[in-house]
């Protein structure tokens, strides 16, 4: 008899929805349907069950080619490869759980690494922002429940987000915000007419990289000065209109994405956004938030957070004290000057979202990917280990956008002999300890979990 | 280790548990239990001249959870005052990295704990639907046993349930949630007002009403000690109360203090207090406007001190940079309206809120002078020490590691004047407070009372922290100080409380001469509430999910076994 498992999370975008109901087969290997999801999270859980899945570690061999390999000598040789590197770059991490990302903590600090995760090239203008500025957000449920105007400030959740709308800002029927979409005043603030922009009340057209000029627009109106004619090719009565709506919202809610973070300005639009919302809690309650991309890129920014102090661009490789300083410690800019002498992808995909010239640059030193499925980063590794799906045969907390916790379950069974993320990390640790002749540091978490060590592929 | 069998030698012990003030006798361990004697071959522990003590008990202390790590993403700065660097030492030995002032990482926070020889820390609001994070975090804390205190006094369920006047629905939700979070008991921060604050607005007053559920911070006071003591719980109702921070607060304070009149604790752990007032020192002055600003903190202990079942914890300001966290999300809007730095905000659905500012308690600051004499006036002014405790509501008013700091000021007159000395509005300060004419200067007896058997007993763990008996736990501080010929300088009583000669936790030593040399195994504390299921609130429950209410689906709720490993669960059985 198949099985129907509900509440299940799904390991696609930064809603991280956990109403999913995937139907498995009895033997719980198999997915056979998968219900509530989108099309792309569908579509995630069902390539778990292709057969072409890697099982077994890769090496590239001297003619080019890739041989599979026994874990233990993938173990191995990561394991030498990160000691003998003076800095290695330990990148990715939007995709798995924080068990994996608390277990890497250990070897990066063992081998004196750079740890940094999606962020750098997503929304670390936004980190940047929240360092000079705070972060004055909330949960997703409260948005949802109260929000009756909602701001998308460059970002298409209809595409990159598809059940966010749904789910949590524009159409639920919320505790307080019964009539649903009936009760929401939506702005959309984008120079693309999105699908987004088709759904929302205001479509605030603005001239692309101007989005700093408008949001200081608001701000000035808001604070009751008078703003020119136009700015960012929104008339002034349109600006003002729109800052009136946020102004007599009982509860205004601003989404913004990479559309802020990656146009001129960056960091600084952020800033402006953020000292918006702030403005606007001196007349109504407002929060803001970031769509952050994949289902668990929150995590990372958590997990080095508690453990280094720093969410993203972390070097290690000093040893006594971790240190960041975007530009100097970020993966692209790390790769692009050739600073890193290895290179390790984790649950993403570098060789396809890095400029060429850094990939270039990372590719003159040892490449190593892990990830569950084949990606441009797996191609041109020179070692890459599979590993289990986070969320779909692998369980663990990932942290939804708005930074809520979420413990994802496994559905199905994992490929026999493939560990999960943390077990690889945790096996790579012990190796670098036996290497280096010291004992490795376990804390509580770790004292009392026995892995079920699945049976090595022969 | 024999047998895992130690001896702490010759030392000057001090335990308030067993009235020992000073005499020089062993402490014996064995399996991580004090024992009355051990074999000859037990390994031995030279404390002579040294004072011994249990190890310290934390009553109120944010070191875990999404508000401290917001604080800690927020603000790299706080890195550039870490201090201590991981030494070549702790590298080799694979010890982990540490980093953060204010709000330290998490190994920075146990090994910091780990080295003034503290054992037991509870990390002071938690808050539920976000609870896997902080059990996360609890996890990678080395050394500590730690357990969290869950919010509930702007809690929905809460509110609905005391508003019709149902104390045994809101006790079998209590009990529920504390299950599903592996919580610790019932924490309050300004009950209604933060969420007041998830429509813009707050109740300062205990008597204002909650917008939309009709019902005043102090009905949700009152409903929360009756609920408390209707399930027996370890812990009291542990109080942040309404309006913090502001001039003219503490005749509120003491309104709130009187909810607690006539209500006798019930339970089996030796507990005898029904509230828990935390950070006291925030809640305690006088005046209308900063321009006037004063210490009442004799006015609030005049009432502590003759009120039994009322136990406190200071909040003192050590005059740092610091980061300020709370789950009074109001109050951290307020405050960042006043220094204009980063404002953070976290509101949770259905559940609570918090802020988060960073602060700067400037020494030259009059207003920041005041609070820190108001602080130690508290403890100066309080009878029973028993139900007073040192605290910094770390990070709020200063940062954990400065406890030792605290001490000193209490323990001596000349420290407390010397700080005053330095200030540039002295005479302003001496004016607005009582500290300059205080000469009363605290013992190592009253020290341990306030940082080991008062907390203890205050959190019903009275048999296993805090004390020195047969049959405690083996948690033992050794200090470098001579009972008999106390130091001259203060500076050394900070010096030897912020790093121990030695500490043994669990039985195993973890600190030797203030460095650490072990990880320790700690310990996630959590109440398992027994009692019949409620159907109500199984309803209400549920239907706050499957309508949506909730974002999060009810099946993954509940904190996972696996994320609180090494548990210490206490049983509390409720009868129906």
């Amino acid at each position: 008899m198949p099985k129907l498992i509900k509440g299940v999370g799904c390991p696609y975008c930064g809603s991280s929805c956990d109403d999913i109901e995937v139907l498995v087969s009895d033997d719980e290997t198999k997915i056979l349907e998968v219900h509530n999801a989108c099309i792309i999270g569908t579509n995630l859980f069902h390539h778990a069950n292709d057969a072409t899945r890697p099982k077994l570690p890769r090496m590239r061999q001297p003619d080019g080619s890739m041989k599979e390999i026994p874990y233990d000598e993938a173990i191995d040789w990561m394991a030498k490869t990160m000691l003998k590197a003076k800095k290695p770059l330990i990148y990715g991490f939007g995709s798995t759980n924080c068990e994996g990302m608390s277990a890497v903590g250990r070897i990066a600090e063992k081998s004196g690494a750079v740890l940094d995760n999606c962020a750098t090239i997503c929304h670390g203008p936004s980190f940047l922002a929240i360092f000079d500025n705070g972060y004055p957000s909330c949960t997703l449920g409260e948005a949802k429940n109260r929000a009756d105007v909602v701001v998308f400030w460059g970002c298409n959740p209809m595409h990159a987000h598809p059940r966010h709308t749904s789910r949590y800002s524009i159409f639920p029927r919320g505790y307080f915000t019964q009539k649903g979409q009936m009760q929401r005043t939506v702005l959309c603030i984008d120079p693309r007419e999105t699908d987004t922009a088709k759904l929302a009340d205001h479509h605030l057209m603005l001239d692309q990289g101007h989005d700093y000029e408008l949001f200081d627009a608001f701000r000035t109106v808001l604070r009751g000065f008078e703003i020119p004619e136009t700015v960012a090719g929104i008339p002034r009565e349109k600006i003002k209109e729109s800052v009136e709506i946020m102004k007599k919202a009982k509860f205004c809610m601003i989404f913004f994405g990479m559309g802020c973070t990656h146009t001129d300005g960056r960091n600084h639009n952020i800033d402006h956004a953020i000292s918006l919302t702030r403005d606007l809690n001196n007349h109504t309650k407002c929060s803001i938030m970031a769509m952050r991309g994949h289902y668990n890129i929150a995590g990372p920014g958590q997990v080095w957070s508690w453990q280094f102090g720093f969410p993203y661009c972390i070097d290690l490789s000093k040893g006594s004290h971790a240190h960041m300083n975007p530009g100097e410690t970020s993966s692209v800019d790390l790769a692009m000057r050739d600073e890193v002498d290895c290179f390790v992808n984790v649950g993403t995909d570098a060789g396809a979202h890095f400029p060429i010239q850094a990939v270039q640059h990372l590719k003159k030193h040892p490449f190593i990917t892990i990830d569950p499925n084949f990606c441009m980063a797996s191609e041109i590794a020179d070692l890459h280990i599979p590993v289990r799906i986070a969320g779909v045969d692998e369980p663990g907390v990932v942290y939804r956008m708005d930074n809520v916790p979420i413990q994802f379950r496994a559905v199905i069974k994992g490929l026999p002999g493939v560990p999960s993320d943390e077990e690889l990390f945790d096996r790579v640790y012990e190796r670098m300890c036996e290497l280096t002749n010291t004992q490795p540091i376990w804390l509580a978490a770790k004292e009392h979990r026995k892995y079920p060590h699945n049976p090595v592929v022969s | 280790m024999a047998d895992g069998e130690l001896i702490v030698k010759g030392g000057y012990v001090v335990d308030p548990t067993r009235k020992i003030d000073g005499e020089v006798a062993d402490i014996a361990m064995k399996d991580g239990k004090i024992v009355d004697k051990v074999s000859s071959s037990a390994k031995v522990i030279d404390a002579k001249g040294k004072v011994v003590m249990a190890g310290g008990v934390d009553v109120h202390s944010h070191v875990a959870g999404p508000k401290v790590n917001a604080g800690r993403l927020m603000r790299p700065e706080d890195k550039l005052l870490s201090g201590t660097c991981r030494s070549g030492m702790a590298q080799k030995n694979g010890y982990r990295m540490e980093s953060g002032f204010s709000i330290p990482s998490v190994f920075r926070t146990g090994y910091e704990y780990g080295r003034m020889g503290y054992s037991f820390v509870m990390e002071a609001a938690m808050p539920p639907l976000l609870a896997p994070h902080t059990h996360e975090e609890i996890h990678d804390t080395p050394i500590i046993d730690e357990a969290a205190l869950p919010v509930f006094g702007n809690n929905w369920f809460v509110m609905e349930y005391l508003q019709k006047g149902e104390v045994e629905n809101t006790a079998a939700y209590i009990a529920w949630l504390l299950k599903v979070t592996k919580g610790y008991g019932i924490k309050v921060v300004n009950p209604g007002g933060t969420a007041a604050w998830a429509w813009g607005l707050n109740c300062l007053n205990l008597n204002d009403n909650v917008p939309y559920f009709e019902i005043t911070p102090a009905e949700i006071i009152r409903g929360l000690i009756e609920a408390n003591e209707y399930l027996g719980l370890p812990h009291s109702m542990h109080l942040h109360q309404n309006d913090l921070g502001n001039p003219g607060n503490y005749k509120g304070t003491i309104d709130a203090l009187k909810i607690a009149e006539g209500i006798k604790a019930k339970n089996k752990f030796g507990r005898e207090q029904v509230m828990h007032s935390t950070h006291l020192q925030f809640h305690a002055y006088g005046g209308t406007t900063w321009a006037d600003f004063n210490s009442k903190a004799k006015e609030v202990m005049d009432y502590v001190n003759k009120q039994k079942n009322i136990t406190i914890d200071l909040g003192c300001v050590t005059l740092d940079e610091t980061t300020t966290m709370t789950a009074d999300g109001p109050f951290e809007h307020h405050l960042h309206g006043l220094n204009h730095l980063k404002w953070t905000n976290v509101d949770v659905e259905l559940e609570t809120a918090a802020g988060i500012v960073p602060f700067v308690y400037d020494p030259q600051s009059k207003v920041c002078d005041i609070q820190w004499a108001v602080g130690l006036e508290l403890a100066l002014f309080a009878k029973d020490m028993n139900r007073t405790f040192i605290t910094t509501d770390h990070p709020n008013a200063g940062p954990f590691t400065r406890y030792p700091r605290v001490i000193k000021w209490l323990m001596s007159k000349k420290a407390r004047e010397a700080t005053l000395g330095s200030f540039k509005h002295k005479d302003k300060v001496i004016e607005a407070t009582n500290i300059h004419g205080i000469d009363r200067e605290l013992s190592l007896f009253e020290i341990a009372q306030m940082t080991r058997s008062g907390p203890a007993q205050c959190l019903g763990l009275k048999n296993v922290y805090g004390g020195l008996a047969p049959g405690m736990s083996a948690e033992v501080a050794v200090y470098d100080l001579n009972y008999k010929n106390m130091p001259s300088d203060p500076e050394k009583i900070e010096a030897a409380f912020q790093r121990a000669a030695c500490f043994i936790k669990s039985g195993e030593i973890v600190v030797k001469d203030g460095e650490v040399v072990s990880n320790g195994h700690k310990k996630t504390v959590w109440v398992n509430v027994k009692m019949p299921e409620n159907p109500q609130v199984t309803r209400d429950v549920t239907q706050a999910f499957t309508k949506g209410t909730y974002t999060m689906n009810l099946i993954n709720y509940p904190v996972r076994e696996y994320l609180a490993p090494h548990p210490y669960v206490i049983d509390v059985d409720v009868e129906a």
